[in-house]
């Protein structure tokens, strides 16, 4: 279908102006309330031990997060293309889960689960802090990332097939060493993919974290949370804008991270990488003729 | 020497493989032949380690391998789709195998060196597999499973995925490559060409059993049953014989083709031209029988014998044939 001109043109107005009334206006208005004081100011109201301690508490969950989901992420998508299980439907839906189920319920039954009188809440007279504490928060965070290193690389795992682990096999390497020379490289920009998607996200939960946390300032609050409380609680309106913009700066920064990694993909997977190491001509189809078995 | 003995495999009701036994004579090209879900790449996978038997035994040069992993089989495996490691040079590809075993670097490096000259690809080495063509890959693979010196090299429809110009190429290549190396080779095809033209030996299996194993000749010219006798190549009944379309010869005159029959005690068959196609260099001449009408077969003659002939479109001929193989009736029955 071949539109006239006039409707092209009305038809991107309003696509512009949709993504401008609720993408670019509150971003911008973000942006500028954070620096209309002065960049001073930013930098002190991004700098106190509040801001410090959110900013470190965030990164650690991401370091935590991140290995854990990896390492059971990759296990789960080879066991859910390569594993012949009954219930491997039932593994494959509940991947999904987090996806379908609000934050906020996560949040409700981890603490029903390992709050004083959970479950599993004899492990807070052990000492062990898991509701109101890191565990808790990084346990939130796992759950609601979950599913996209799984998700990222199972694709992948499908499209290789066994055949290359097999040939790796008969050439005389162990299963291990299978993995490391072979699966690995192959599934890398899955599972690249997968780990920045998970950093994003794990940066900008909210909903399961915050009912888990105790929300002191300087000690248990995320970034998420340190921009609710100083907006809710002490209505220090550019404190939370300037923790907003810190942020954002990290989403933009994982998000630049997985455009650049996106227009590396195809390079890697078509023959246009290698050569740059060795100028390839094409290759030509008389070379098909077997040169002598000399 | 490979020996498979009751080999069974079974996958949910299908049986695979039932009651194989083989023996592959060390330093020969064994094909195993048959149509697809015959068996045939299952067996090969076994003899691999890549597939476990249900019951059975695999001996690979007197060592009884059948609970031994692929890894330590010191077996080459080729797969049909070439199954190259994309993310490795082709330098890196070959070397595989000895690095995983820890070789020096030297020894490693003269060794490929060797193999990729001996393939055709040392001008190619830091490419990727995704520059080479179909041909060129199976080349990579070939070299990549040579360089760990198997004991035996298996080969699974190695050129099923190329060009029928490149496969009849490295058909030749493979030929000539294993008169030099004359490592053990077991070639899996489903083309009865394929398997005439390069193996010494031909295993023909049919739903998980070996028909008959022989030299190509044998089962060419002696085929065990009517399965091999049509799987190995056209066959054309007349009336009471059956013979290979190329083993036909045809007479326009009756009591010429009479004597000649009564001379070598086959019977005459009268026949109608019904389509003439040339074939470069010969010339498939499709007849139907005049006393049962409507049944066809077809005789292949050269271009000079047709010409000769001056065979035209609705032509009567008389077709008998230069030599009969067995028919129905007469293969034994036990060997069905």
């Amino acid at each position: 279908m071949k539109l006239s001109t006039p409707s092209r043109i009305a038809l991107r107005t309003i696509a512009l102006l949709y993504l401008t009334v609720l993408l670019a206006v509150p971003i911008v208005t973000i942006l500028w309330r954070t620096f209309e004081p002065g960049l001073a100011t930013f930098w002190a109201s991004i700098r106190t031990p509040a801001a410090i301690s959110a900013f470190n508490l965030s990164l650690l969950i991401v370091a935590i997060t991140v290995p854990i989901n990896v390492v059971f992420g990759v296990v789960t998508a080879l066991a859910l293309v390569r594993g012949r299980f009954p219930g491997r439907r039932l593994l494959s839906g509940i991947v999904d889960l987090p996806f379908a189920v609000s934050p906020i319920v996560v949040g409700v039954s981890l603490i029903m689960l390992w709050g004083v009188h959970g479950w599993f809440g004899g492990l807070a007279n052990l000492g062990i802090q898991v509701i109101f504490g890191l565990p808790g928060m990084v346990i939130a965070t796992i759950f609601v990332t979950l599913p996209f290193v799984v998700r990222e690389v199972e694709p992948v795992l499908h499209e290789i097939g066994t055949e290359q682990e097999q040939a790796a096999a008969t050439l005389g390497a162990s299963r291990w060493q299978t993995f490391a020379r072979i699966t690995l490289p192959a599934i890398r920009w899955g599972l690249t993919y997968g780990i920045v998607l998970t950093v994003a996200r794990a940066l900008g939960e909210f909903g399961a974290v915050i009912m888990v946390s105790a929300g002191f300032p300087g000690v248990s609050q995320t970034l998420t949370l340190l921009v609710h409380s100083r907006y809710m609680d002490d209505h220090n309106v550019h404190g939370a804008y300037s923790a907003a913009t810190l942020l954002m700066f990290l989403a933009i920064v994982t998000l630049l991270l997985m455009t650049v990694l996106d227009r590396k993909r195809p390079a890697a997977q078509s023959a246009a990488l290698p050569a740059t190491i060795a100028p390839a001509p094409t290759p030509d189809p008389a070379e098909d003729t077997p040169r002598s078995a000399a | 020497m490979i020996s498979v003995t009751n080999a069974n495999k079974r996958y949910g009701t299908f049986q695979a493989l039932d009651d194989v036994s083989l023996e592959i004579p060390a330093g020969t090209l064994t094909a195993l032949l048959g149509p697809s879900g015959s068996g045939k790449s299952t067996l090969l996978r076994a003899i691999a380690g890549l597939e476990d038997l249900d019951s059975g035994s695999v001996v690979i040069a007197g060592q009884d391998v059948t609970h031994v992993p692929p890894q330590r089989r010191g077996i080459g495996f080729v797969f049909q789709h070439y199954a190259a490691f994309k993310h490795m040079t082709v330098r890196d590809n070959v070397a595989f195998g000895l690095t995983i075993r820890k070789r020096p670097k030297a020894e490693i490096s003269k060794r490929v060196d060797e193999l990729l000259e001996v393939v055709g690809l040392a001008g190619f080495q830091h490419r990727y597999p995704a520059q080479l063509s179909g041909g060129q890959r199976q080349r990579m693979a070939l070299a990549r499973a040579l360089a760990v010196d198997p004991q035996v090299l298996l080969l699974d429809e190695p050129f099923g995925a190329l060009d029928a110009k490149v496969r009849d190429d490295l058909r030749r290549w493979l030929r000539r490559l294993h008169d030099e190396v004359h490592v053990t080779t077991v070639l899996v095809t489903h083309d009865q060409e394929e398997a005439l033209d390069v193996a010494d030996r031909i295993a023909v299996l049919n739903a998980g059993r070996i028909e008959q194993v022989g030299s190509p000749d044998e089962l060419y010219e002696q085929p065990a049953n009517p399965f091999v006798m049509s799987f190995l190549g056209s066959v054309s009944r007349l009336n009471g014989e059956v013979a290979r379309p190329h083993d036909l010869r045809i007479e326009r005159d009756q009591q010429r083709a009479a004597a000649e029959a009564q001379r070598t005690g086959v019977h005459v068959t009268e026949a109608v031209v019904e389509r003439l196609v040339r074939l470069g260099f010969e010339v498939r001449v499709e007849l139907s029988h005049t006393t049962h009408a409507g049944e066809q077969f077809f005789a292949q003659l050269t271009r000079a014998q047709a010409a000769e002939l001056q065979l035209a479109i609705g032509d009567h001929v008389y077709v008998l044939p230069t030599r009969t193989l067995p028919t129905e009736e007469e293969f034994p029955a036990l060997a069905v």
